[in-house]
């Protein structure tokens, strides 16, 4: 079958372990204000591609990838499911390290079995929370997050290595209560590898204006390096507050 | 040579290399190859410091000069030229410069009376009328000779710039005497082989014969020279070299005898770190160096590098972006019996960036291993991260075919010390060939004095109708080509017949083997463009638009095409095979003195004058606007990312560019990878729930 391919990025160091061939999937359901990608959320256009013709770009260039492997992202890969899962199975056939970079919002527990296929061939999934708090979530998002906190549930429960990936916006997530309550629930991830601080940044406003998109974030300044730091620690802080509460009893 | 040890290689280990010419012998039989980290390495001494706080004051006066500090105009610089120079004669370890003066530039007119004349004029000098007269009326210059016997189709060719950058009015370069043989054997010895070697170079007086006695005369009168030199800074370099210190002035003195007898347009040091390393190691076996003095020696050596200088004309500056050097100093790589050639001088040489600063010369040259030991690698991108201020070459790939004890001259042509030379070769502009093929040998352009088209190559049939046609356009490019090659090899025959005989660099040579191979570099110009402009009319329809007087001076595009940086075969497929057929036109050529042609695609900075110089392109570049950079593509078209463009330009094949094929690469710092100060890598809850208490 073919997929709907936004574009490959063939050196990407920032979106999982060593580096990566990077596969931009087309199509998203969510409308983040801070995303950086806005021209992959139409569905349904762009090149197709085969699973074929994107491993055999992936092994032009194995070279480079010995510690890294592929990484699902977009857009959001899960809309196209089917082909991602056909995409990664015929990557691990090769040996190849896996990797899924999504929002988990198209998760529900009605399609479970279609979720344990895709993940028997992912080595890791990158899970980004964009806001921990429901409401806030919807206006960031557009979208709720509660299938997105019920795919991290399902992710646990099925032991999957995952990376949580949070972008924190100055005036939207850079607030410390919503970091306190993003690390007490982080607490309760035992399959958390890694946390990935992601300060915004304003590099997508451009794609707006070519795509004639208003920028919802126009005047936010990004976020520093500082500030990442700053938010990393809350996060870590709360969640060992959390773990000291199971511990040791409030 | 005499076969048994010196006094001054007590406590080395003997070999072939005592009784023969063989550096490599001796670095092999004695070096200590090193494994470990930077750990050991001592800042700088207050005396560097000071040193050096007193050459920058000279650079910025320098600056504030116009350029250059002081040019000499009077006398001609030869090895033994100038009295004895200094900064701080009491506080150098290393001494000796190109004039009396610090920076002050040495008056160089073998290669070109004019040349220099006009770099004097830049900045406000004159050559001293009665030099000048000497070299118009009784001395013979290379630019003269050259000028003699040019057809008037080369000269079409260079004014056209269909080649481009040609050494005809200045020095060539790209010559590396083994200046480690100074201080390992002593000059008296070098002298006597050369002796013999001469003495042996007899029989039947046929031209070639002739030639290489008067060379190794000149030779011989070089190395002399060149111990006096050295005896008028007080240090007699007859005798091999006895302690560290001496091993690197000995080093140091012939690499200046070399820039004061040659102002070529890249003058390299060789590969001199494990050899030096050798003499400092033994130094601190015996107790009598400290890391720090080790160290101080290093920095002062390189101090001296960063202050050679010559005297060159705008126009030179502004073809290489800038006055370099090219003092390329080849450090590590393996050895082909499987022991690193790093040392922990490797390492210190690297260091004279953290102690001195940052600067762009000497061009410190990495060999790359993916065997390197891992600590010199830590240590080479930790100093790359900071200073920016040295290349990587592939060492794996270049040592098959040179060994172990090659080097590097200018910024990528390899070849084995003191047993291989380079004849070099500038380039020549494939985009505009591509340009001629269509147009019949037409040049783009409008002459600016006629105001009309010069017919520069041969009146082939040009292009007909609208639309460019894949085959037929490959067919006349190949005929184009062929034509290119054969003036190309001639002209460069020329030139390099016309260097030799009025502009020989002796000393160098005296410090290769007699019977060297030599390297018939040519070069390439606008690889990438001449790949997607064939791209374009395969791929995609090109249309001719022609001016008043016929001739196609701009394309438009239909339809997508391709582009190379993208790792797509349909196109990266084109570069290759322009490239192998370009350089089996060169091989079809005849080259001077039996020399081996290779070829480059490297041009790192002259790319901007080369694309000012060449109209619109079919690939929708336009007229005016930069080549891309050596075998880069162009900029803006690799889309899918850094390894997809590097690997389209791992694809032309190095046997046929083995002068070098370069990829200029510039990443942000951030698209490297995480920052580690945000990224939490290696949780795990449950033994963080563990550990707290």
């Amino acid at each position: 079958m073919e997929g709907y391919i936004h574009s490959t990025e063939s050196y990407g160091t920032v979106d999982g372990p060593g580096t990566r061939f990077v596969i931009f999937f087309q199509g998203c359901p969510m409308r983040c204000q801070y995303c950086h990608n806005p021209d992959t959320w139409a569905y349904n256009i762009n090149e197709r591609r085969t699973a074929e013709s994107l491993l055999q770009e992936y092994d032009g260039l194995k070279e480079f990838y010995r510690d890294g492997g592929i990484t699902a992202t977009g857009g959001e890969p899960l809309v196209q499911i089917e082909f991602l899962t056909e995409l990664f199975t015929k990557a691990k056939e090769k040996g190849i390290h896996t990797c899924l970079d999504t929002s988990g919002i198209l998760f529900r527990q009605e399609k479970r079995d279609i979720f344990d296929q895709l993940m028997a061939v992912t080595d890791l999934v990158m899970l980004d929370i964009k806001h921990i708090d429901n409401a806030e979530h919807q206006k960031l998002t557009k979208q709720s997050n509660v299938h997105i906190l019920e795919f991290a549930q399902y992710l646990k429960e099925k032991n999957v290595p995952v990376w949580i990936r949070h972008v924190v916006v100055p005036g939207i997530t850079l607030q410390e209560t919503y970091l306190r309550q993003l690390g007490t629930y982080l607490a309760g991830l035992t399959n958390m590898k890694a946390l990935d601080v992601l300060p915004y940044h304003t590099m997508g406003e451009v794609k707006y204006e070519n795509l004639g998109i208003p920028y919802p974030l126009k005047g936010i300044e990004p976020a520093t390096t500082e500030q990442a730091v700053w938010a990393r620690d809350i996060i870590m802080d709360a969640l060992k507050e959390q773990l000291r509460k199971e511990k040791f009893g409030a | 040579m005499a076969e048994t040890m010196q006094k001054e290689w007590e406590g080395f280990v003997g070999g072939t290399w005592t009784s023969n010419v063989n550096v490599r012998d001796f670095i092999q039989k004695n070096y200590t190859p090193y494994e470990g980290d930077e750990s050991f390495l001592a800042g700088p001494t207050a005396t560097t410091t000071e040193l050096w706080n007193q050459v920058l004051d000279l650079f910025q006066k320098e600056r504030e000069n116009g350029g250059v500090l002081d040019m000499d105009t009077k006398i001609v610089s030869t090895v033994n030229s100038h009295e004895a120079g200094y900064l701080d004669k009491n506080k150098e370890k290393i001494v000796g410069f190109q004039t009396d003066k610090p920076l002050k530039r040495s008056l160089q007119p073998f290669g070109g009376i004019r040349m220099a004349e006009e770099a004097c004029k830049a900045y406000g000098y004159t050559v001293d009328p009665e030099i000048s007269y000497i070299f118009k009326h009784y001395r013979k210059t290379h630019n003269e000779g050259v000028f003699d016997v040019y057809t008037p189709e080369m000269r079409s060719a260079r004014h056209n710039a269909i080649i481009t950058g040609l050494p005809d009015a200045y020095g060539r370069g790209r010559i590396i005497g083994d200046y480690r043989r100074v201080a390992l054997y002593g000059v008296d010895k070098l002298i006597e082989d050369k002796e013999h070697q001469k003495a042996v170079t007899c029989g039947t007086m046929t031209e070639d014969v002739i030639r290489l006695r008067e060379e190794l005369a000149e030779q011989v009168k070089a190395l002399k020279a060149l111990k006096a030199m050295a005896q008028r800074y007080g240090f007699d370099i007859s005798k091999p070299a006895s302690n560290a210190q001496e091993a690197i002035q000995w080093v140091y003195f012939g690499y200046l005898g070399a820039v004061k007898d040659q102002n070529g347009a890249a003058m390299s040091l060789g590969r001199t770190s494990t050899f030096i390393d050798i003499y400092v190691e033994r130094d601190i076996q015996k107790g009598v160096l400290t890391e720090e003095q080790a160290q101080e020696l290093i920095d002062h050596f390189i101090m001296k590098l960063r202050m050679v200088k010559f005297a060159r004309t705008p126009e030179y500056n502004s073809l290489f972006s800038g006055d370099p050097q090219w003092v390329t100093e080849s450090i590590g790589g393996m050895g082909i019996d499987g022991r690193t050639m790093v040392t922990k001088t490797s390492f210190r040489y690297l260091h004279t960036l953290e102690n001195l600063g940052t600067a762009p010369e000497p061009n410190l040259t990495v060999l790359w291993s993916k065997r390197l030991p891992v600590a010199f690698k830590k240590y080479c991108a930790k100093l790359s991260i900071n200073t920016s201020s040295f290349q990587y070459e592939n060492d794996d790939l270049m040592r098959v075919t040179h060994g172990d004890d090659y080097a590097i001259a200018c910024c990528v042509s390899s070849m084995r010390v003191g047993k291989e030379m380079q004849f070099f070769g500038a380039r020549a502009n494939l985009a505009k060939c591509l340009l001629y093929a269509i147009n019949g040998g037409v040049d783009e352009r409008l002459d600016a004095k006629t105001g009309k088209h010069n017919q520069v190559g041969p009146k082939y049939r040009p292009v007909e109708g609208d639309y460019l046609d894949y085959d037929d356009v490959m067919a006349k490019y190949t005929d184009m080509m062929q034509w290119l090659a054969k003036l190309y090899v001639d002209t460069l025959n020329c030139i390099h017949y016309m260097h030799d005989k009025y502009s020989y660099e002796a000393l160098q040579m005296a410090l290769h083997d007699r019977d060297v191979k030599r390297y018939f570099a040519t070069g390439i110009a606008g690889m990438s463009v001449v790949a997607d402009s064939l791209s374009a009319i395969k791929y995609a329809k090109v249309k001719c638009i022609r001016d008043e007087f016929g001739v196609v001076v701009d394309f438009e595009v239909e339809g997508d095409f391709p582009k190379y940086g993208n790792n797509d075969d349909r196109v990266d497929n084109i570069a290759v095979e322009i490239l192998n057929k370009f350089m089996d036109m060169i091989r079809s050529n005849y080259c001077y003195r039996n020399g081996v042609p290779t070829t480059s695609i490297l041009t790192i900075t002259s790319n901007v004058v080369y694309g000012k110089k060449t109209g619109n392109t079919p690939d929708g570049r336009k007229k005016g606007q930069p080549l891309a950079p050596g075998a880069n593509p162009m900029h803006g078209r690799d889309t899918h990312g850094a390894a997809a463009s590097m690997a389209s330009v791992a694809k032309l094949p190095w046997s046929n560019a083995q002068d070098g094929i370069s990829n200029t690469f510039t990443i942000i710092p951030g698209a490297l990878g995480k920052d580690s100060q945000v990224f939490v890598g290696d949780l795990d809850i449950e033994s963080i729930k563990e550990s707290l208490d």
